[in-house]
């Protein structure tokens, strides 16, 4: 049970554990379950960003007797989505606050029947102004949340920033933004719920975290726990996207179930889905940045605003995340971050892989480039001046104890690029050519887990436990959707104790018959989960040897006699373990300094991009990521992580661009909101560094989020390698380029 | 409601059926809901995404965007006929070993449209691999290990052919 690098299946390709079921077609999604009896569900949306609710007209054209129809006057608890402020409404109650808000619920058992009556219904309202921008909420001429529009605020101050500017010899000021993204899971939310008097609610749902949702139809329904039972079914692809989102459906669901007396069924289609869901919340970075003579950091000071939309949901944390990675891997003894979430009437912004990371790691490392240009020095060369290394401190003067390797990671992703013979070629060429090539480089960190205290607030519950059959079933509520955690967790367990992978099932994600392990977000579930599991899995071994004989040491055979032999006397063999924190990991919320992060996951990006000066198309050819994650614990699935991690990068930065209109979405389809397709992903050439932890399962790291860090500035620092143009906002579309490369030369050079 | 259709007729993976249907309802439900073939997954409803696949009489097709009437007479094949007696298709195990299939949700359609590539050109350039899957939207992978799944089933199928 050691980390060290001698495992059996730690550490080996093990294919997915429920991959034949998704081969063969047979897996069963959401909208693939049939119930006996089951209604459909739909949802009647606002059409308008912001105003009061006069009157709801129900068409008497419609026979509303044969429908199931829930307003607010149908909820039997709070009125609330149960997050982190509780300021969304369930169902809009007296007014709205974004377009797209859910205000009553219809089913039917007939999905044509449903559609009639959906067009039935008639929203009367009395306008009100709305806020669409960071900077409309910010004037505060018009509050639309709370007091001031302000959702949070956090100031980081490690320092004397201001004590710095007089005797810099640089000072470079820079603004970056960047938009919302689409999660585009290819399965669209939905849930089914039964409602029954006696044992309450159901759900069977596509989503991250069982146990977020049954908290919020604890509420919803005012039933104790108990009562409120969750599910999650096979899940097409989350992101992020289906961490608090499906609190809201399920209980829509459930509240319909509970009126109809039937199953219900609420799938949404895509356009629903894109207008109506979590997106990543759009970003402004001011950066103001001293620097000495020979290019070293003296003082960051980082503006950062986040538009949270109608609703605080997870803005707090989200804005924490981005608060904590602004700074990037850079040492620095001076630092102050100023990050604002603000409050506008779009739907509201939610958690996306990486969860605020990738908004400032975009800032930082083009403010880097956009440095470099300035003071004159190869951009290489000035990240390389600053990094950060082992015994360095961090913005919130966190003490970097494990080794890090930036420096090593840079130098392999130059020399597995062949960066500078590459460079060159491109300098050489380019003049001749109406296709311009450019390299961009992005370094960049990734915290593992909860932010701060979090983990320690979680206190999460994870174990194992033996079947009569002969099964190691984990016991979690961490959840599979498509990252691998069936499989991983597997493997670790299986390894921990010394049986085979195949002998290891998952207990269903089900908040009735597993602990709860914490939400599958933050990148922590190999980490922290498997490392609770793992200790779970010495637990179990010693408790068998001290109760049932165990030998030492015993063959898989031996272990599960062992486990029938302990059965017979005690009953079910079981091991539950919590979260422990490792040592020297401390936080403090009120002057943000500390740990903030029990793990670092480190990368170094490359891009090679060509921008076509006729097309005004800018396309990656080639992507070079090397990363620092830990030990590996599956290549495979780590592999696809960091594949599909950069291709969602790529799209963040070239492609995907929501075009808000008066507060809705208006692209809410895949014909105009844009992801990359086979033929727009370049060969990505990923390598990986292996440091194990000593705190995480088998020496695991965070792995999901990271990759999704860095393409996007990764890539508009190649762009201004290859035209000279400092491009500051994400999406660059080909419209954008045409705008800065179009103008006359001279104009080109204020930029 | 109690409204008869004349039947459709179809042969979806070898099996023969008609379906007293709406022949204005969408192939997919039909799939999906007549015939309880869910493996047939539905992402856009307007043909970019490409997880209804499937192949009517030996053509690719989005089944979201093909009326049942259309298929009167025709061979259809799901990814639920992909495998033999149990045995998992090359492609199907190369997904598997490769790391092909993450969340799952657009791999029905995914390996529709890898059968219906190799069928037609058993030794595809990667260029001539991703026109081939171009219409097939990918969330997770990145596409990379969806390639590299392709490239593992045409080895696999000419050890096959080898050993024949």
């Amino acid at each position: 049970m050691s980390t060290a690098a001698t495992t059996r299946i730690v550490g080996a390709s093990v294919p997915r554990k429920e991959g034949v079921d998704k081969l063969l077609g047979r897996a069963r999604y959401l909208d693939d379950l049939e119930f006996e009896g089951m209604w459909h569900g739909a949802t009647v949306r606002s059409t308008i960003p912001r105003g009061n609710i006069r009157e709801l007209h129900f068409d008497p054209c419609i026979e509303w007797s044969e429908l199931a129809v829930v307003t607010t006057f149908d909820i039997p608890g709070k009125n609330h989505i149960q997050l982190i402020v509780n300021d969304q409404p369930c169902l809009a109650d007296g007014c709205v606050n974004h377009c797209d808000e859910a205000i009553v619920l219809l089913a039917h058992h007939d999905k044509r029947k449903l559609r009639e009556a959906l067009d039935a219904v008639r929203v009367e309202y009395d306008l009100l102004p709305p806020v669409f921008t960071i900077e409309e909420s910010e004037q505060r001429d018009v509050i639309v949340w709370g007091e001031d529009n302000l959702l949070k605020s956090y100031l980081l101050e490690k320092g004397d920033v201001d004590s710095v500017w007089s005797r810099a010899a640089y000072i470079v000021e820079r603004e970056y933004r960047t938009g919302a993204q689409e999660h585009l899971y290819i399965e669209n939310n939905g849930a089914i719920a039964e409602y029954n008097a006696e044992t309450g609610v159901t759900v069977w749902g596509s989503l991250q975290c069982p146990f977020y949702v049954q908290k919020s139809l604890m509420a919803v329904f005012g039933l104790p726990e108990n009562k409120v039972r969750v599910i999650q079914t096979e899940t097409g692809g989350a992101f992020g996207g289906k961490e608090d989102y499906p609190s809201m459906i399920c209980a829509h669901a459930a509240l319909l179930a509970m009126k109809s007396g039937h199953p219900v069924k609420l799938a949404y289609d895509r356009m629903e889905d894109l207008a109506a869901t979590t997106k990543r919340h759009p970003s402004r970075t001011r950066h103001r940045t001293a620097l000495d003579a020979d290019g070293k950091l003296l003082a960051m000071d980082i503006d950062l605003a986040t538009d949270g939309g109608a609703y605080a949901t997870l803005s707090p944390t989200v804005l924490s995340r981005a608060t904590l990675h602004s700074p990037g891997p850079y040492a620095c003894p001076n630092v102050r971050v100023h990050s604002r979430a603000w409050a506008t009437n779009t739907v509201p912004y939610g958690a996306f892989r990486g969860f605020g990371a990738p908004q400032t790691i975009f800032a930082i490392e083009r403010h880097i480039d956009e440095i470099a240009a300035t003071i004159g020095m190869d951009p290489v060369e000035l990240r390389r001046r600053n990094f950060l290394h082992t015994g360095d401190t961090t913005a919130t003067e966190q003490l970097m104890r494990e080794p890090l390797i930036l420096d090593q990671l840079l130098d392999r992703a130059l020399a597995e690029s062949d960066y500078h013979a590459r460079r060159f070629r491109f300098s050489q060429e380019n003049a001749a050519t109406a296709v311009k090539r450019g390299l961009g480089i992005a370094a960049f960190y990734h915290g593992s887990g909860f932010t701060g205290s979090g983990e320690r607030y979680l206190n999460s519950l994870a174990g194992i436990d033996v079947t009569p059959e002969g099964k190691v079933r984990v016991l979690v509520s961490s959840t599979e959707f498509g990252q691998g955690t069936n499989t991983i967790l597997a493997q670790i367990v299986a390894e921990a104790i010394g049986v085979d992978c195949d002998d290891v099932i998952m207990a269903p994600p089900d908040t009735s018959a597993v602990p709860n392990s914490g939400p599958t977000v933050a990148s922590r579930t190999s980490m922290v989960v498997g490392r609770i599991l793992q200790r779970a899995a010495a637990q179990l071994i010693q408790m068998l040897q001290n109760q049932a004989g165990l030998p030492q040491p015993f063959t898989r055979e031996g272990f599960f006699a062992t486990c029938a032999r302990y059965r017979a006397a005690h009953g079910k063999p079981i091991s539950l373990c919590r979260y422990e924190a490792p040592p020297d990991i401390f936080w403090d919320d009120q002057t943000y300094r500390g740990e903030a992060y029990g793990a670092y996951s480190w990368c170094v990006q490359i891009a090679q991009v060509a921008v076509d000066t006729i097309t005004y198309s800018a396309e990656v050819e080639e992507f070079w990521s090397v990363q620092e994650v830990g030990r590996v614990l599956n290549p495979v699935l780590a592999g696809g992580q960091i594949e599909g991690g950069i291709a969602q990068g790529i799209g963040y930065a070239l492609y995907e661009k929501v075009v808000w209109q008066d507060g809705h979405m208006a692209n809410n389809q895949m014909t105009n909101y844009i992801m990359p397709t086979a033929e727009d992903v370049p060969p990505i050439h990923s390598f990986i560094e292996e440091i194990p932890f000593a705190y995480g399962a088998f020496g695991a790291k965070g792995l999901g989020e990271l990759p999704h860090d860095g393409p996007a500035p990764a890539i508009l620092n190649a762009i201004r390698d290859a035209t000279g143009v400092g491009f500051t906002a994400i999406p660059l579309l080909p419209e954008d380029i045409f705008e800065k490369l179009a103008e006359p030369v001279e104009e080109r050079a204020m930029v | 409601m109690s409204q008869t259709w004349p039947a459709i007729r179809m042969t979806v993976n070898g099996v023969e059926s008609a379906l007293s249907i709406p022949p204005m309802k969408r192939l997919l439900d039909v799939l999906r809901e007549d015939l309880g073939l869910t493996g047939t997954k539905e992402g856009c409803g307007e043909g970019e995404c490409g997880s209804c696949t499937v192949r009517i009489n030996g053509e690719l097709a989005n089944s979201c965007l093909v009326p049942v009437l259309q298929v009167e007479g025709a061979r259809i094949e799901t990814v639920e006929g992909l495998s033999r007696k149990g045995e998992m298709h090359p492609l199907q195990q190369a997904f598997l070993s490769c790391g092909g299939a993450q969340c799952g949700i657009c791999t029905p359609g995914m390996l529709m449209a890898a059968t219906h590539l190799l069928q037609h050109n058993p030794h595809p350039t990667m260029a001539q691999i991703r026109e081939g899957l171009s219409g097939n939207l990918c969330r997770c992978t990145g596409f990379i290990r969806i390639f590299e799944s392709v490239i593992a089933a045409t080895a696999q199928t000419d050890q096959v052919t080898d050993a024949r």
